[in-house]
């Protein structure tokens, strides 16, 4: 046990649990007034939800003792045997310290796919949805890259989440874009966000929070911990550049929405590799990011699909690039890309990319479907048209 | 007694309130509001992806005048908010029957 790992951990989890609130102020600027509770409550109350999922059971099934390769077995149900000593993930810090760092990435993983659907779900359908999927899609994705799975056995790298974090919510958001399908008037009606200054802030919140997300998932005060630091902010400041130029280019002007969203590819996208690059590597990863995530949201308009708040776009095509790039730039921790002379790392990448896309969506699409079927997922047309906030919670976010 | 609708660009407030004053207007009303004339909306861009915003914001101020002092609150009006651009904005001119202060209960030009 070392103790400036231990507080370096339980920081980190702090750090961590306030993105997923920043989540909700990102996302909430975005969308209508009329919905701006409704996609805040999204993210703020999954932190209730996923906490208590995750104690009770979602930790086991994602670190228990591994069975099959597949799924965690149930010695840590109701977190028997998570205590104040070390644990089998770290021999420096308390495994309590290691579950509840878990436990925040738990949180903000479903919260990132409410992008998808906000602005016409209904609030009972996506709690379900959401408890259904930390135990049949997170849960399992954490145990396969983190809970000693066969990802990991494999060899796939992911740092701090970018296939079980952002590929997982992006393939979960698609399916609830093919589920849910557009909302009333997309595509001849302004979508305009509301409040943009809330949406800067968010980014801001979210940024500030990933040092925890990236430098924590080092699960000590060290070296590689000031690495995945310096990463995390190199690609970050690298891709709010370049998207910015690149909608400059594409639209005449740069935008506070570009700036922030841009920050934010660049986080998603250097997430596997933090750990495993150095610098240099970040900031190409960033300014590819950026640029890719932005390409990625223009293909939206051309696809069809309503990912209302580019969730595939940014979160998707962040993960999947950051999670090949480890495969290309991978040189410390005990790691080498094809361009450290091991290419078979990137055909790794590569699998575990495909695998997780498969499974997620496959899994979600189903989780979908299955709530639609029984309790329902869409609000009504009449519950859309007068705004979630009123619909779904009784409130509304602006008094005249 | 008339009441005069000024509806023009929201940051020549600030000028017609002081021009009106000069003139020895002692109260009006403003509000915010949206629409659209000749110089149409313009667009936005959120993320790639292009918005005509058809309405504009403007401001509304209204003023309530004996009749005689009409013509002054034109003119002053017209030269504090005037930019020679499309989008300026008009003068609505509306014949008002009665005005009550309501602490007094004053009516007519009194009570303007």
């Amino acid at each position: 046990m070392n103790a400036a790992d231990t507080a370096f951990v339980l920081i980190c989890s702090a750090l961590v649990m306030f993105m997923t609130p920043g989540l909700g102020l990102f996302y909430g600027g975005m969308v209508r007034s009329k919905n701006v509770l409704a996609t805040i409550m999204q993210s703020f109350i999954l932190v209730g939800l996923v906490s208590v999922l995750w104690a009770v059971a979602g930790y086991t099934l994602a670190f228990g003792k591994d069975v099959g390769g597949v799924i965690g077995n149930l010695d840590f149900l109701f977190l028997n045997g998570v205590g104040m000593t070390a644990g089998p993930y770290s021999d420096t810090i308390p495994h309590l310290a290691f579950m509840i760092f878990q436990c925040m990435f738990a949180v903000i993983t479903p919260a990132l796919i409410t992008g998808a659907f906000a602005e016409r779900m209904k609030f009972g359908g996506f709690l379900v949805f959401s408890t259904l999927w930390i135990f049949v899609v997170y849960a399992p994705m954490a145990h396969w890259v983190w809970g000693k799975g066969w990802m990991a056995e494999m060899g796939a790298l992911d740092f701090a989440g970018g296939a079980v974090v952002h590929m997982s919510s992006a393939a979960a958001a698609l399916a609830a874009a093919v589920v849910l399908g557009k909302r009333k008037g997309y595509g001849h009606m302004p979508f305009i966000p509301h409040n943009l200054p809330m949406t800067v802030l968010g980014a801001a919140i979210l940024w500030f929070g990933w040092f925890g997300f990236n430098a924590g998932s080092a699960l000590a005060a060290d070296g590689f911990a000031a690495n995945a630091f310096v990463t995390t902010h190199l690609a970050a400041a690298a891709a709010a550049l370049s998207w910015i130029f690149m909608e400059w280019r594409h639209s005449g002007k740069a935008t506070t929405l570009g700036a922030a969203s841009g920050a934010v590819a660049g986080l998603v996208a250097i997430t596997p590799a933090a750990g495993f690059v150095t610098p240099m590597p970040a900031i190409f990863i960033g300014l590819v990011g950026g640029a890719l995530c932005f390409g990625g949201i223009l293909l939206k308009g051309k696809l069809g699909y309503d990912d209302s708040l580019d969730v595939v776009g940014v979160h998707g095509v962040g993960g999947t690039w950051g999670a090949i790039a480890t495969g290309l730039f991978a040189s410390i921790n005990k790691a080498q890309g094809l361009f450290y002379g091991n290419p078979s790392q990137l055909w790794i990448q590569l699998a575990s990319v495909a695998a997780t896309w498969a499974f997620c969506f496959t899994a979600s699409l189903i989780l979908f479907k299955l709530v639609d079927a029984t309790i329902g997922l869409r609000a009504s047309a009449d519950e859309e048209d007068r705004g979630l906030d009123l619909s779904q919670h009784n409130e509304t976010g602006y008094q005249a | 007694m008339k009441k005069v609708e000024i509806i023009t660009r929201t940051f020549k407030l600030d000028d017609i309130k002081a021009a009106l004053s000069e003139i020895g207007i002692k109260g009006m009303t403003v509000s915010e509001v949206k629409g659209f004339g000749r110089q149409g909306g313009h667009k936005e861009v959120y993320r790639g992806a292009e918005y005509q915003v058809d309405f504009v914001v403007k401001v509304k101020i209204e003023v309530v005048v004996e009749d005689a002092r009409v013509t002054d609150v034109i003119g002053a009006a017209t030269k504090a908010a005037r930019t020679g651009q499309v989008g300026d904005g008009k003068i609505f001119v509306i014949p008002v029957e009665e005005v009550v202060r309501i602490r007094t209960g004053e009516t007519g030009d009194a009570a303007v």
